[in-house]
């Protein structure tokens, strides 16, 4: 059965490397519904988050898929369920029909909304939350003309996620420690996916 | 000339060259002398390649390690690299290439897929156009890395000649390592040139991101060796995977203890003697009739060192549906790749193929293995007798490698191409030893053989090397005599033709009602084209001296070409049609 995964790839920063991961879902035409990188709590390491609709196992082969590349030091995947995330979106609308039809107090009040910029010809609005929540202000804004509208990727955190500075030691010793042996066909228990 | 200097220069007398180094710290030394300088530090004796505009200040530098690095002219880049992959396969070794920017490091696209799906270690080196002139669509500019990502197991571009020995070191690292595959370095002409104060090289052993062994887990060699002592029917599936991890004599000691019977996928022929006892044969679409059969009557499967090809499996949902699955691979992603694995042995099948040795217990499955010799002989009657051994007709691709066979003694390396001939020379073909096989696997690629064949050569000079091709494939990369020719290389090329694309033929006679659209090829006068190029030769169509013309073939001095008009319409078999499961072989 189909789901939203939610896919953390850690990485070292490496030109060519968003390719890389880019092509492996491309190659098996899976749409990539959200992706974004940013720097993660390990100084140097780059974290991709990626969100895919599909079955648990094609996300399981993904995964392995990604770990393989070179540059590449983890791939998580997790349900919705295993994670916090949100998502943020911009909104512009004239000033004049917001201030006039609709009371800029009230939406930031029911829409958690934010205003960032209020100049005389417009205005722009931020939100952050869920796809739900980003798209309801977008409903209520549109009768009032809605100049522009942007919503950048998902940013997740693992539930389950210790972080990633400890695993990096084990990475950056040239043996591999013992004790780091995972294996997802043993450790099903594990709420958070590891190769 | 001071002492320090004198020091450094006797420590590291073979890798230190031109200029000499001029401190205690290093030397000044170009990107291009770098690249070189690697190659030597990393035991590079053969380099096959093809000069252009961007990698012109590369040759220059050759130029003057000329006595340490023998560099091979090819004729067509894709040659340059298939021959790497034939070097890298018969030696064992890293292959190396070069090619300059644009067209050059295009061509090598092809190779570099081959070699990335038959696990073949490769470093290319290609020329780029200046790093200022990088995505101004310059003369003979194209986005090698992005062109490659896809086919390479890394890749990277270089613009800066101080990141040469570094980049380089990582290359052949990650190019031999693990899962070996091929590696692209790209490097930018004023790279090339530039002038840095060279450290001198460190061999790579670390990347932290990069684990090329997956971790043994005991348990998992315990829950295979306990599925292994209890199983009736166990039956190996051997790969490609016993070759690259040189785990010949762990493996054999394996099957030797528990009484396995073994078959191999094309990749992992030769890795076991073809007439060892528990030799069972060949899997897959053309493959022998037991091991394809009794695939779906084991009761444990232990796959090692392949990774469930299609045309290895055919239909996967009626596959090995009754047995247990053990898979022992070095690469974690084939594991429940194509085949669900019971218990996954993640590691270098040299390490785990003992300690799963240790644990099996010794045991002879007679009435097992007698199955497959049942099955053999019924294939025998059916199809092998009259592919060895016509009575009258024309000549088949069968009696051909027989009779090599006899010639050789299954000494020779035999390098195959793509369709008919490849099946036919695989089934048939005797190995006493490993590395001897060269094929296109995965990719199959027509064109492959010839100039793979000149790479093997290269890479195993004190063995016959006999490139099997046919009239289709010889086609595709034919100018590569012309590399023969140059290098006075002795290769045997034998051409089995039969005026067809003949595994096409075959599929439009069984599955498209014989309708033979574009197969019927015409060739050259192979004799009088081989004859251009200085290369003596003979064609023949007569069975009486078929033997003799080999005999000739392999004891003249120096490169053959023999043509072997063979018949126009036979088909291989058995075979399991596309979309069948493999237990649905057909015989005829």
């Amino acid at each position: 059965m189909k789901a939203e995964y939610t896919i953390t790839v850690y990485t070292e920063n490496q030109v060519g490397l968003l390719n890389r991961i880019a092509i492996i879902f491309s190659r098996r035409k899976i749409n990539i519904e959200s992706l974004n990188v940013s720097p993660s709590e390990a100084e140097g390491i780059h974290r991709f988050t990626v969100v895919i609709n599909e079955t648990e196992e094609v996300v399981r082969k993904l995964c392995r898929q990604i770990e393989k590349q070179i540059e590449v030091l983890k791939a998580y995947f997790n349900t919705n369920e295993e994670i916090i995330w949100q998502e943020m979106a911009l909104y512009k609308v004239s000033t004049d029909e917001v201030a006039e039809k609709l009371k800029v107090e009230r939406l930031l009040r029911e829409y958690g909304a934010r205003a960032v910029v209020i100049r005389k010809d417009y205005t722009i609005f931020e939100t952050t939350g869920h796809r739900e929540e980003t798209d309801r202000l977008v409903e209520v804004l549109a009768p009032y003309g809605l100049i522009e509208f942007v919503r950048s990727a998902r940013v997740a955190i693992i539930k389950a996620s210790k972080g990633f500075h400890e695993k990096l030691k084990e990475f950056e010793a040239v043996e591999p420690a013992e004790e780091l042996i995972e294996n997802e066909f043993l450790d099903k228990a594990d709420q958070v996916f590891t190769m | 000339m001071n002492t320090v200097n004198t020091e450094i220069e006797s420590k590291n007398k073979t890798a230190i060259l031109n200029p000499p180094l001029q401190g205690g710290q290093g030397g000044e030394l170009s990107g291009s002398q770098a690249v070189l300088e690697a190659c030597i530090a990393e035991g590079v004796d053969t380099i096959f390649g093809y000069p252009g505009g961007a990698i012109m200040p590369i040759y220059d530098a050759l130029y003057d390690y000329n006595d340490q690095l023998k560099h091979i002219l090819v004729r067509h880049e894709q040659g340059g690299i298939h021959a790497g992959q034939g070097y890298a396969r018969s030696s064992g070794k890293v292959g190396v290439v070069f090619a300059t920017s644009g067209p050059g490091a295009t061509n090598l696209v092809t190779g570099l897929a081959d070699a990335m799906i038959d696990s073949t270690p490769l470093v290319c080196i290609t020329g780029q156009v200046f790093a200022h002139l990088l995505g101004t669509d310059a003369f003979q500019e194209t986005d090698v890395i992005n062109i490659t990502t896809p086919v390479t197991k890394w890749n990277c571009q270089v613009t800066d000649a101080a990141e040469i020995p570094h980049v380089l070191s990582k290359a052949f690292y990650i190019a031999r390592t693990g899962r070996p595959g091929p590696v692209l370095i790209d490097i930018t002409k004023n790279a090339q040139i530039q002038k840095f104060n060279y450290e001198g090289y460190i061999k790579c052993d670390h990347i932290r991101s990069y684990r090329p062994k997956p971790i043994i887990r005991k348990e998992y060699i315990e829950q295979a060796a306990a599925l292994i002592n209890q199983a009736k029917k166990p039956f190996v599936l051997f790969g490609q995977g016993i070759i690259l991890g040189k785990a010949e004599k762990e493996f054999k000691a394996f099957i030797e203890k528990g009484g396995l019977p073994a078959a191999w996928t094309i990749l992992g022929l030769s890795a076991l003697p073809t007439d060892h006892p528990q030799n069972v044969g060949m899997l897959g679409m053309h493959g022998n009739y037991g091991p394809n059969v009794l695939t779906n009557e084991c009761d444990v499967l232990i796959a090692i060192g392949m990774r469930f090809d299609d045309r290895v499996t055919g239909r996967l949902d009626k596959y090995a549906k009754q047995a247990k699955i053990i898979h022992l691979d070095i690469d974690p992603a084939e594991i429940d790749k194509n085949v669900k694995a019971d218990v996954p042995v993640w590691g270098d099948c040299k390490e785990t193929l003992p300690m799963l040795t240790q644990l099996i217990e010794a045991k002879q499955h007679t009435a097992w293995l007698a199955k497959f010799n049942e099955y053999t002989q019924q294939e025998i009657d059916i199809v092998i007798q009259e592919e060895l051994h016509p009575k009258e007709g024309e000549i088949t691709m069968g009696e051909v490698i027989h009779l090599l066979n006899e010639l050789t003694n299954g000494d020779a390396i035999i390098v195959t191409d793509v369709g008919q001939h490849q099946m036919v020379a695989c089934r048939y073909a005797k190995f006493n030893q490993s590395k001897s096989n060269v094929t296109s696997g995965g990719l199959g690629t027509m064109g492959f053989a010839l100039p793979a064949a000149i790479g093997a050569k290269f890479g195993a000079m004190d063995r016959t090397v006999v490139a099997v091709i046919g009239d289709g494939g010889f086609q595709m990369t034919l100018q590569e005599m012309g590399t023969i020719m140059q290098t006075e290389l002795n290769v045997k090329i034998l051409i089995l033709n039969n005026r067809f694309l003949g595994m096409v033929r075959q599929w439009q006679q069984l599955f498209n009602d014989k309708r033979y659209s574009f197969v019927d090829i015409q060739s050259p006068d192979y004799v009088q084209l081989a004859k251009a190029y200085g290369i003596a030769g003979q064609s023949v169509d007569d069975r009486t001296i078929l033997k003799s013309a080999l005999k000739t073939m392999l004891e003249h001095n120096g490169s053959y070409l023999l043509e072997v008009m063979v018949g126009k319409e036979n088909n291989v078999f058995p075979m399991v049609p596309q979309g069948c499961s493999v237990s649905e072989i057909r015989l005829k």
